[in-house]
């Protein structure tokens, strides 16, 4: 099952790269023929490395939930940078490092939601407690409201990307 | 291909406005994870529109002449994007951790949960 799996995702990549080869649809026979034996070669060399411990990610339900995901974060990620360059002109900053805990359970869901941090509005994350899951994030401009209580408040932060982190990954 | 050209230039313009941000941040700011904002941000934001202006010229020239070549330009571009975009934040993340590791503080830092937080 692994190995299928491997080989059919490797087998997709070659495509794609080599798409506009031939005449056989948009290929040509030669780079069908070798994507399809590298393929083979790649799943038999990685299969046990490319995917972890359960198949849950073949559910393209949560693959879908990726793609609709995409359009709050384009349009966070818009307002990040009209928010840094705002700062970058005026020079207007208040930076700090928060620890928050978004509840999330395993490593691509929190690898998910780090990655979004990162590219949104004045967050950028900087470390993680593997055993707790939390994040430390630096954030340019705090919230006083935020420093008031020590399990911080992760809604200022990040807004609803733990949600959806937990809908695509776990 | 006129409005092709005309969406084309505005992306090109929007990239480079952002790109040119993202350097002049990196001048302004005080510390290293500040800088870091202006560097991963805008830089990542201006390229996503730079690499869509080749995409939408390659996709147009693609649908509209039939130029087999140019599908190769669009779906490399499409790649190029994806990486960037998970790459620069993985890396952003690395070297703020690196920079927290070796001592560096935050610069006019109110709080600093990390401080606390012991190296394992």
């Amino acid at each position: 099952m692994r190995f299928l799996i491997t080989t059919v995702v490797a087998y997709l990549v070659y495509l794609l790269l080599t798409i506009g080869s031939g005449t056989v649809f948009l290929w040509s026979t030669a780079e069908l023929i070798i994507g399809a034996v590298f393929a083979v070669v790649v799943g038999a060399l990685l299969r046990n490395r490319f995917i972890g411990k359960d198949l849950r990610m073949l559910n393209p339900r949560r693959w879908f939930t990726f793609l609709v995901y995409l359009f709050p974060f384009f349009f966070a990620m818009a307002k990040a940078n009209i928010d840094v360059a705002y700062r970058v002109i005026t020079g207007r900053i208040n930076p700090a490092i928060v620890k928050i805990n978004p509840k999330l359970k395993n490593d691509l869901s929190l690898t998910i939601l780090a990655n979004s941090i990162t590219l949104t509005p004045g967050t950028l994350s900087v470390d993680v407690d593997q055993k707790t899951n939390e994040l430390y994030v630096h954030w340019i401009n705090i919230d006083p409201k935020v420093l008031k209580d020590m399990p911080r408040d992760y809604h200022p932060i990040c807004d609803s990307f733990p949600d959806w982190a937990r809908r695509i990954a776990e | 291909m006129d409005a092709l050209n005309t969406v084309s230039y505005v992306f090109i313009g929007i990239g480079l406005f952002f790109n040119f941000i993202g350097a002049f941040g990196l001048h302004r700011f005080p510390d290293m994870y500040t800088r870091l904002h202006a560097a991963t941000k805008c830089t990542t934001f201006g390229s996503i529109f730079l690499i869509m202006a080749v995409i939408v010229q390659s996709a147009g020239i693609w649908a509209i002449e039939g130029t087999l070549s140019q599908s190769v330009m669009c779906i490399h571009s499409v790649l190029a994007l994806v990486a960037l975009m998970v790459t620069n934040a993985t890396g952003a993340h690395a070297i703020a951790r690196a920079a927290h590791r070796s001592g560096e503080k935050p610069a006019r830092a109110v709080v600093d949960d990390l401080e606390s937080k012991a190296n394992d």
